[in-house]
């Protein structure tokens, strides 16, 4: 068991101020290790989206601290978390969010071209890599609005990859899919799992979609109840 | 590599909007081309209204007046020196109007190294006769090279030739106004009278227009030495000395020192035509401010088109901003929108500018009192378009500022949440 941590939520609070205050998380505080794939599930408002955008460091306002890859989140500039977020991290949304201005092949590439490691050829070379992993290198130069939603959320998986981040989170990646769709996108999570040890959290209401993830986080009323490994 | 980066994605946001951001673009040329055309039409309208008055004005002029004494005796009294003398019994004495010592005085011209030229002149009131009519009028005796070198005589003699002044004897060129009243041609005979009754036939060998009508209702021309022969004074017998200097603004401290030097007096451009600087910087200013009007309204079309783009892409923003773009780079996109929608705009307006205004100036503009005008008076000063290309990048830019601020700080989880 002595894997890797790659992300630690250590006593997470956080409240909304309206005109009361309302609790959404309390104290929340688990781990997640490399290559392993992990699912949060529970009610609508039970607090779960708003703990993956902690954890994903787009929302800084709580209590508590966030260790990704060993080094603490909190109080850190917007423009460092935006490079963390860039190169640590990668993102699977409900709706694909690619640009219609860009076709799939830049909208892949585009994480990786704000990373600016690579030249411009070396990263066109790995998102067509991760296209063809994904099965649809061959709507590379389509633009999204030409594609099915399966298709999208594909390309978007493919974007979540391009920087080879510590871990990808997803916010009901499989929400807006059918049956079908959401096999294929559960299948391509497992095989980053088990072939390219890829570490994953995923936020969902799909209770079977959980249940064949390796662990089940569990959250009610912005408590975690219970693990399922 | 950053920069082409988020050039891109702006080039890609403005080719989304791409008809708006035409719009919005076309409002900066329109408004850049109005600058331009109206600054050119102005600034020429002034060059030519001050060629008008100040090229044919002299910078200082040296002449003589009568005038009572200075010092009235009284005051010079040791008694009641504080009190105000009333007192002033020494009159004018009667002078000969000619500047005393006018030969050395132009000597001393000649040397003086601030002195671009001048032009002696002797001017005498006479009658234009006609019949038994007797038209009042003015001889001015002048020297037809120096006046055709420092105040362009010859492009308001509309017939004739100027230098026909000096090869004919007893000549003279006369005002169109009393050459029409008169009815005569180049070549008739005119008779005037002194104004103490001497008669004199002169030739006339042309005809002059200067645009001012009451000039030309009672200016003639001659040479001096015909005035001097009229008159029956000496060579040395001079009015007026008409001054050019290099450099116009000294003139007033010049005509101070020429004053006590010569001994005459001698007043400068800017005091015998201070009304005509205060016109032409009070219609420099209206062009100016219509101009920056325009362009500041073109200023809310680019707010408005940014405005609505950011709406418009949210998601992307959010997108940017989720997969590892700073608030930072997200305001120098909308930025980048903004300065590129200024400067192809800008630039467009600055050559339909410089068309307009070639085509205005192409559009005949004669007028009688202009006779060297032809058409429309354009100044093409580049200080013109480099104040339009400045201020269409600085409305731009702070058009572009609060709609790209308001941009930088969008909360990606909020969107991303909302749906």
């Amino acid at each position: 068991m002595e894997k890797k941590t790659v992300i630690e939520a250590i006593g997470i609070c956080k409240s909304f101020q309206g005109p009361t205050e309302v609790k959404v998380l309390s104290d929340v505080s688990f781990a997640i290790y490399s290559s392993e794939f992990v699912s949060v599930v529970g009610k609508s408002g039970c607090g779960k989206s708003t703990l993956l955008y902690i954890l994903s460091t787009m929302d800084t306002n709580y209590e508590g601290d966030l260790m990704l890859d060993g080094v603490s989140m909190k109080n850190k500039k917007d423009a460092v978390l935006a490079k963390v977020r860039n190169e640590k991290i990668g993102f699977v949304f409900q709706f694909h969010y690619l640009i219609n201005e860009f076709n799939n092949l830049r909208n892949v590439m585009l994480p990786a071209l704000k990373m600016g490691k690579f030249t411009s050829e070396e990263i066109e070379a790995h998102a067509y890599a991760k296209l063809k992993m994904l099965g649809i290198e061959k709507e590379a130069l389509k633009f999204p609005n030409q594609l099915s939603g399966g298709q999208k959320q594909r390309v978007a998986i493919a974007r979540a990859l391009i920087n080879e981040p510590l871990i990808i989170m997803g916010d009901e990646p499989t929400g807006n899919l059918d049956k079908k769709n959401s096999d294929i996108v559960f299948d391509i999570f497992k095989e980053l799992v088990e072939t390219y040890k890829q570490s994953l959290l995923i936020v969902t209401h799909d209770l079977d979609f959980a249940a064949k993830t390796q662990r089940t986080i569990t959250m009610e009323d912005g408590q975690l109840t219970h693990t399922i490994h | 590599m950053k920069f082409k980066l988020i050039s891109q994605i702006a080039i890609a946001l403005l080719t989304a909007r791409l008809k708006q951001s035409l719009v919005a673009a076309f409002g900066v040329t329109f408004s850049i081309t109005m600058f331009i055309t109206l600054l050119s039409f102005m600034g020429g309208l002034n060059d030519m209204l001050d060629d008008l008055i100040l090229n044919r004005t002299p910078h200082i002029r040296l002449y003589s007046e009568i005038l009572p004494s200075p010092v009235q005796p009284i005051e010079q009294s040791i008694h009641n020196a504080d009190a105000y003398h009333f007192v002033a019994h020494i009159k004018p004495k009667n002078e000969l109007s000619s500047i005393r010592n006018s030969e050395a005085i132009m000597d001393a011209l000649n040397q003086d190294n601030h002195v671009l030229g001048f032009a002696p002149k002797t001017a005498l009131p006479i009658f234009y006769n006609l019949g038994t009519i007797h038209l009042s009028g003015i001889l001015n005796g002048i020297d037809i090279d120096a006046e055709s070198r420092l105040f362009s005589f010859q492009d308001y003699v509309i017939a004739g030739e100027p230098i026909d002044l000096k090869n004919t004897p007893n000549s003279l060129i006369l005002g169109i106004g009393v050459a029409n009243k008169m009815l005569v041609q180049i070549g008739d005979m005119v008779q005037i009278t002194t104004s103490e009754g001497t008669p004199f036939n002169l030739k006339v060998v042309g005809i002059f227009q200067s645009g001012i009508e009451e000039l030309d209702k009672v200016q003639s021309y001659t040479t001096i030495a015909t005035t001097q022969k009229i008159l029956g004074k000496p060579a040395s017998y001079i009015n007026d000395i008409q001054v050019k200097i290099f450099d116009i603004n000294m003139a007033p401290a010049l005509a101070k020192q020429y004053h006590t030097l010569f001994d005459t007096e001698a007043i400068d451009i800017q005091t015998a035509n201070a009304q005509f600087e205060t016109g032409s910087s009070v219609r420099t200013l209206i062009s100016y401010a219509v101009g920056i009007t325009l362009l500041i309204v073109a200023g809310f079309g680019i707010y408005n088109i940014l405005n609505m783009m950011i709406y418009e892409k949210m998601d992307s923003i959010a997108i940017l901003k989720a997969t590892g773009f700073s608030g930072r780079d997200v305001n120098a996109i909308f930025i980048t929108i903004a300065l590129s929608i200024g400067l192809i705009g800008g630039a467009l307006g600055l050559l339909f500018g410089l068309g307009l205004s070639a085509i205005i100036g192409e559009i005949p503009f004669n007028t009688p009192s202009l006779p060297t005008v032809t058409t429309y008076p354009i100044n093409y000063n580049p200080k013109f378009y480099i104040i339009g290309a400045i201020f269409s990048i600085i409305t731009t830019y702070l058009a572009g500022y609060f709609p790209s601020r308001k941009a930088s700080q969008i909360d990606p989880v909020d969107i991303i949440r909302g749906k």
